[in-house]
């Protein structure tokens, strides 16, 4: 679909990507088709709930879908090369230097017997060649970048003593140390309060402008997506069903999923107490999906058209604004009430 | 959930504590060295009426969850009197406090790891009644009555928990809890670990239980949109101690404690015009431990208002390189307010200061 664009224009560009796994009927399809684009400078949200298939596609992107799943089909431009065809000698240089991802759980990610100074030196020294010394100058710096007080004396703690948020800045630290072109934030603020979660992504935001990375904030959080995103891609059972502006998303939404995400969540802006407007049923099993749309079960435009229940649809333009739906039936969405 | 005007009178009380306080050890190191206390749950005092959702927030370490487990005696207050319909509950025989089980009973967070992964459904819901002798002919027909409330299918009741989803777990927790028939609920972050589209689920499901059999909930959570959405009055818990309690409307339109305020303007709210408009009032650091509480109003290292009132105040002591009125870091603030809506600050908010952060939505 957005193939004529020029790759250079993206610090990503993924192109119908599909990663699966196997399964007892043949294949598993996580990853179904999914393209999208990140630009230097803009943050992407990828919303969707667990088994969506958000953060698989990013596993996909960096080449670490765990075994026994695979890139089936697809391309992943990234600084002109396509990573879905490069040695894992290749990837890696990529990996920690031009792309970096963060984690929702700061302390699993950090190890816990070294202190965070050492691990922050491994990530400078892994693509850079400098003396002890000057990595350990360049780690306080980092640690002073990300805003945590005092670096020449916390940068000898170990993990367990820091808070929940300092482990999330530290991270951070390592994540930007090589100046990386794209971010990729996977659920960054899930383990944190709502007061550290703010602090946590203003930084984020800092950093994006500062370094003009692109940036991918996966996130099941709509409130999120609001302040901090640019664009958004909304994934259902391993596909992007609703791909545009986020004033667009939220405002006439084109997709049925999307719709009722929106209103079947409370909110603090809206009147309190009424029932919400639920979505049915249960999240799509991803061995045992419908035959058509992967929603139509859950929709309330309606389970039983014909049309939905025969083809899967695709992801299509709906306007000249860059707004793509994979619902053949978004005209019928009224942007007041969703029934 | 909400229904506009509860009864407030003494008889109306279904939960009622006082100057309740709860600490643990705090065991450091290889050999479970005993190192300071942590002070969980601090002189807290409140009453919750019967029928209402009394919301309480608060972040990672506030004592929310221990104030919880105090209310059903799955833990005993250091001090302090906890009443549960009028009768103490504090120096109750181990007899009496299973008794007291079948009026309140307790919804965790993760639905997983609350039920028996051994038992079926059927197992599960008949046990409380069994462990209580109240198993009889009818039994059978009760377990099948809550299933079918708690919006579950009769062939699920020969299920094992892990053949279902998340949201359903949950619903089978919910039916478990409500074997007894209990008046008090006491749930601790219930949709917390739910999707989102399915958070809404059991959201309704709850508020529809609750006008139905008339009951009276503690909803634990720390998530401030889905409490304001099912309480009627809430109240903000800050290491250990409740700083802030009110009317929903009161409480999230007028706060008056500078951390509830904070609290309200880091929610992002799902629309990018209005959130792009908003002030957020970005706090210093973070939840302090519970070992080492600071003088003073607990707040007071990160609290904003501080820094501005020291400005215009005449006692000002200065606090590693920060200057603050000296009454936040000496003293500490006691709930106080109109009756029903309270603050512990020394400098509570007005309305006026609030507009900054408001969401004001359509």
């Amino acid at each position: 679909m957005l193939s004529e664009i020029v790759p250079s224009d993206y610090a990503l560009e993924v192109r119908n990507l599909s990663t699966a796994f196997p399964h007892d009927t043949g294949k598993m399809a996580v990853v179904d088709d999914v393209s999208l684009t990140v630009r230097p400078g803009e943050t992407l949200a990828v919303v969707g709930e667990s088994g969506s298939g958000k953060t698989m596609t990013f596993l996909s992107v960096l080449g670490l879908v765990p075994a026994p799943g695979k890139i089936v089909n697809g391309e992943v431009l990234f600084a002109g090369k396509d990573l879905t065809t490069l040695s894992a000698d290749q990837l890696r240089e990529h990996r920690g230097a031009g792309i970096a991802m963060i984690f929702q759980d700061p302390l699993t990610a950090l190890n816990p017997v070294f202190t965070i100074g050492a691990q922050i030196i491994e990530v400078i020294r892994a693509h850079r060649r400098v003396s002890a010394r000057e990595a350990r100058q360049q780690a306080i710096d980092l640690l002073e970048r990300v805003q945590i007080p005092d670096p020449t004396r916390l940068i000898d703690n170990y993990p367990h003593q820091l808070s929940g948020g300092m482990r999330q800045r530290t991270l951070i630290a390592m994540a930007i140390a090589h100046n990386p072109k794209l971010l990729i934030a996977d659920e960054p603020t899930t383990a944190l309060d709502v007061t550290v979660q703010a602090q946590i992504l203003e930084l984020l935001a800092e950093l994006r402008t500062e370094f003009d990375m692109g940036m991918v904030l996966i996130t099941h959080d709509l409130g999120l997506v609001a302040k901090y995103a640019d664009r958004m891609a909304v994934m259902y059972a391993g596909r992007v069903v609703e791909y545009c502006g986020i004033n667009q998303g939220f405002a006439e939404s084109r997709h049925p999923y999307t719709h009722s995400l929106l209103r079947g969540i409370p909110r603090l802006d809206t009147s309190p107490g009424e029932a919400l407007k639920a979505i049915e049923g249960q999240p799509p099993n991803m061995a045992t999906l419908p035959s058509g749309c992967a929603f139509r079960p859950r929709c309330f435009l309606g389970s039983e058209r014909a049309d939905c229940a025969e083809g899967r649809p695709d992801l299509q333009t709906t306007d000249d604004a860059g707004h793509f739906s994979a619902c053949y039936h978004w005209r019928e969405l009224s942007q007041g009430e969703s029934d | 959930m909400p229904n506009g005007d509860s009864t407030r009178g003494g008889a109306d009380v279904l939960l009622r504590m006082e100057n309740v306080s709860k600490t643990f050890s705090k065991s450091v190191g290889l050999f479970n060295r005993q190192d300071g206390m942590v002070k969980a749950v601090d002189d807290v005092t409140f009453a919750l009426y019967r029928g209402e959702t009394l919301g309480l927030v608060g972040e990672t370490g506030s004592g929310k969850s221990t104030l919880g487990r105090l209310a059903l005696r799955l833990l005993a207050p250091d001090s302090g009197r906890i009443e549960i319909d009028g009768v103490d509950t504090t120096n109750l025989s181990r007899r009496r406090v299973r008794s007291l089980r079948r009026k309140a009973q307790m919804v965790f967070q993760d639905p997983y790891g609350s039920l028996d992964p051994r038992k079926k459904v059927f197992s599960i819901v008949a046990e409380p009644m069994i462990v209580h002798g109240l198993w009889d002919k009818d039994g059978k027909q009760r377990v099948a009555e809550i299933v079918s409330k708690v919006g579950l299918q009769p062939e699920h009741l020969d299920r094992y928990p892990h053949e279902f989803s998340g949201g359903q777990r949950q619903r089978i927790g919910i039916a478990r809890a409500m074997a007894l028939n209990p008046e008090l609920l006491i749930l601790d972050e219930p949709v917390s670990a739910l999707d989102v589209s399915i958070q809404a689920q059991i959201i309704n499901l709850l508020r529809e239980l609750q006008q139905r059999e008339t009951l009276t909930f503690l909803f634990i959570a720390h998530d401030l949109a889905v409490v304001r959405h099912v309480s009627d009055r809430v109240a903000v818990m800050y290491l250990g101690r409740i700083v802030e309690i009110g009317s929903r409307d009161d409480l999230f339109e007028n706060p008056r404690h500078p951390y509830t305020v904070s609290l309200l303007s880091a929610v992002p709210v799902p629309d990018p015009e209005l959130e792009r408009k908003r002030t957020r009032i970005l706090l210093h650091g973070e939840i302090g431990s519970a070992t080492e509480l600071p003088v003073g109003c607990r707040f007071h290292p990160r609290c904003y208002k501080a820094r501005l009132m020291a400005v215009r105040t005449e006692t000002v002591a200065d606090k590693d390189g920060v200057s603050l009125p000296r009454v936040c870091v000496e003293d500490s603030p006691k709930l106080q307010g109109e009756t029903e809506h309270q603050a512990a600050c020394h400098f509570p908010e007005t309305d006026s200061v609030y507009s900054e952060v408001a969401v004001k939505g359509e």
